[in-house]
């Protein structure tokens, strides 16, 4: 007979210390693949995680790939810490990668410093608004917003397939479905020279640094907060709820699309039909792994870039599969929750008794 | 301090070495879209480094690499670590490709299907899959019984038209009321939406699939419906043996070996290379006997015109859909016309996607 049993006194420093624990399962879980796979484990480890940010470039690829994600998943650390399922940065991103790039053609061989400040805006903007659709249908219509912003990002992705292929696509380009790439003035400034890495990351830390202030020492942040824990204490408190979930919403949204024309005017440089490898689906890991935590956040995003890169070195090295990369991903999520059950339920072995052979 | 110097000494003579030693291996990247077991384009990009590998000379290759921000630091990444001559083989690589080419100047690039080269260690290549399409049309248009044509197309760029022309026309020729109807599905692989298309255009009448995306769906689905249908990019014989009449195949095996020796032996020079049934880099599969071996011999005698070049896929007169001339009678289009064609001719049904 098992029986399991809510824990009452869970230690914060513990809370914080199982996601580095379930950093080093997948660690150990991925060297047993890696010696079932007939690779040495240690070695195969090395290439995959200290191999790709063991020089210059490496590392400035690495933040270059945690950008968006960590963008994203504050994003989302607002909604979830409400209890809103916004499933659909995705589409989010897409969306603001849409208005930004359509903004950035429009500009098209155009100088002048505010180019770059309208397109990440209305990216920003674009995003938002996506965001407020389901918004809008959970707290108006009471649709299930998991739903709508899951499909939604379909939704994205093929008015993105429709403007690429048609509208928008290069005059020059023999109908290849991509837009012009943008001019000097669109693109976010390289901040070494020989590296990626771009001013977009700029605009990830002061993300942090707002969203910090905003969850913790905001009125608003104590609502989410409280929403989050109880829903009916926050509706006898007399928070306005339905104004807290569009507003953490179009948070999250504008995040995604900033992410979004950060890919396309920074490593990119152009619309075409793969601006997003789904990191907006990522994030949502990521911004699990951290806590819902921004700080957590940005560790979570730099570990699951390094997953990227990693599988990328690995294949090029040893010839090691690529998809172990989405395996290590899932493996930092499954281990993750399963510590967090354990951390949070307790597990009795009760003896039989009797009356119940 | 002398210690120190000493160990600092050998600590640089040793990674000298090292990095002489990684440099004086010849090695060959690939970087592929798609999985390696997709048995269409990717495969048959694996299988031509297979050949290249098997003349002894090391090679590597990153699979599924999206066409986004990651493909320029993988291609970087293999010019990064000794890799001489690198292979992108998607449209979508021709910006990374050029960008790294720039950085590398020692590195040799080609870069398939695309029409960048913006420094002198760019090739690019692609095959002349047309040629290939004029057999399909031919066969079509004999084995036909609704005179509807069914093919599903993935993103309207000339050389997707090209093959919609090529095989249309090839079917005119022996059966004048023949239509192709088209579905496109925007992508390169998805083989959900590539058996919605063919089961799509199987309701709608016709009798005969071909596809120009990369999944074995379409044959499996046509196959199913006992339909007749065609291989694209590797033999997919085996995945609906009654139905298919022959493939396609893509054969990259003897342009990297060749390219690959060239690069080794300082002969390299940048080119752009658009190989046909001549040259091999287009190949068909055994045809299959269903179609009557009198058929089989007009298809052979067919293929061995296109690759001597007595027969040209687009020999005039060919009308765009409006009636318009295009080519006209007795003419042949050239290599600019064929790489930017835009226009449907005459028998396909429906608009090209704007």
């Amino acid at each position: 007979m098992i029986k399991v049993e809510k824990r009452n006194d869970v230690s914060r420093s513990i809370y914080f210390l199982t996601p580095v624990l379930a950093i080093f399962l997948t660690l150990f879980g991925g060297g047993i693949i890696f010696f079932i796979l007939g690779f040495n484990p240690i070695e195969a480890l090395k290439f995959f995680f200290i191999t790709p940010i063991s020089d210059l470039y490496g590392l400035s690829e690495l933040l270059v790939k945690a950008t968006p994600l960590c963008l994203i998943a504050i994003g989302l650390s607002f909604c979830f810490k409400s209890n809103n399922w916004n499933i659909g940065a995705e589409g989010q991103l897409i969306f603001g990668g849409i208005v930004g790039g359509g903004v950035a053609l429009i500009f098209y061989n155009h100088d002048g410093f505010y180019v770059l400040p309208i397109i990440i805006l209305s990216g920003a903007i674009g995003g938002m608004l996506f965001a407020m659709i389901p918004a809008i249908l959970k707290t108006y219509f009471n649709t299930n917003e998991i739903l709508v912003s899951l499909m939604l990002v379909y939704v994205a992705k093929l008015l993105l397939d429709y403007l690429v292929v048609g509208p928008w696509s290069n005059p020059e380009g023999f109908n290849f479905p991509e837009t012009r790439q943008f001019s000097e003035s669109a693109r976010m400034p390289i901040l070494f020279d020989g590296l990626r890495i771009h001013a977009g990351i700029f605009i990830t830390l002061i993300t942090v640094f707002l969203s910090w202030i905003i969850l913790y020492k905001t009125y608003l942040g104590f609502q989410i907060k409280v929403s989050g824990l109880s829903l009916k204490t926050a509706k006898y408190a007399g928070f306005k709820g339905k104004t807290m979930i569009i507003i953490v919403f179009m948070i999250s949204g504008a995040c995604a699309g900033l992410a979004g024309v950060g890919e396309i005017t920074g490593p990119i440089g152009q619309l075409h039909r793969n601006i997003s490898p789904d990191y907006g689906f990522t994030a949502i890991i990521v911004a699990f792994l951290g806590r819902l935590n921004p700080i957590g956040i940005i560790f979570a995003s730099l570990i699951v870039a390094l997953t990227y890169l990693g599988a990328e070195t690995a294949q090029i090295f040893l010839q090691v599969p690529k998809y172990t990369g989405q395996v290590f991903q899932g493996m930092i999520l499954f281990f993750l929750l399963g510590s967090d059950y354990l951390l949070f339920f307790k597990i009795k072995f009760l003896g039989l008794k009797k009356n119940e052979l | 301090m002398y210690k120190l110097f000493l160990r600092s000494l050998i600590s640089v003579l040793f990674l000298l070495g090292f990095s002489l030693n990684a440099n004086a291996e010849f090695k060959v990247g690939f970087v592929y879209v798609g999985p390696t077991g997709d048995h269409g384009w990717t495969y048959q990009h694996h299988e031509g480094r297979n050949a290249v590998e098997a003349l002894g000379i090391k090679t590597t290759y990153v699979e599924s690499v999206p066409e986004g921000a990651d493909a320029e630091r993988v291609i970087r990444q293999l010019a990064q670590s000794g890799h001489d001559l690198i292979f992108t083989t998607s449209f979508g690589y021709m910006d990374p490709t050029n960008k790294v080419a720039k950085d590398f100047p020692n590195v040799k690039f080609e870069h398939a299907t695309g029409y960048k080269r913006e420094h002198s260690n760019v090739s690019t290549y692609s095959a002349r899959f047309y040629e290939g399409r004029t057999l399909l049309g031919h066969m079509a248009g004999k084995m036909t019984k609704t005179n509807t044509i069914g093919y599903i197309a993935s993103f309207p760029i000339p050389e997707v038209i090209r093959g919609i022309n090529a095989m249309t026309l090839a079917a005119q020729k022996v059966n004048p009321d023949i239509k192709t109807k088209i579905v496109w599905v925007f992508t390169w692989y998805d083989p959900g939406k590539e058996s919605e298309a063919a089961q799509a255009l199987i309701d709608q009448g016709a009798d005969i699939i071909m596809q120009h995306t990369d999944s074995t769906a379409p044959v499996q689905v046509a196959e199913k419906a006992g339909v007749w249908s065609f291989g694209q990019a590797s033999d997919m014989q085996r995945f609906a043996p009654k139905s298919i009449l022959t493939s396609i195949i893509d054969d990259w095996a003897p342009y990297y070996v060749e390219r690959a020796i060239a690069a080794r032996d300082g002969t390299w020079k940048q080119q752009d290379t658009w190989h046909g049934l001549k040259e091999g880099m287009v190949a068909m599969a055994p045809y299959n006997s269903a179609m009557g071996s009198n058929l089989v011999k007009e298809v052979e005698q067919l293929q061995k015109d296109l690759a001597s070049g007595k027969v040209h896929s687009f020999t005039g007169p060919i009308y765009d859909q409006k009636g318009n001339i295009l080519v006209a009678e007795g003419a042949v289009a050239d290599d600019g016309m064929l790489a930017g064609m835009n226009v449907y001719v005459k028998g396909v049904e429906g608009d090209i996607p704007q």
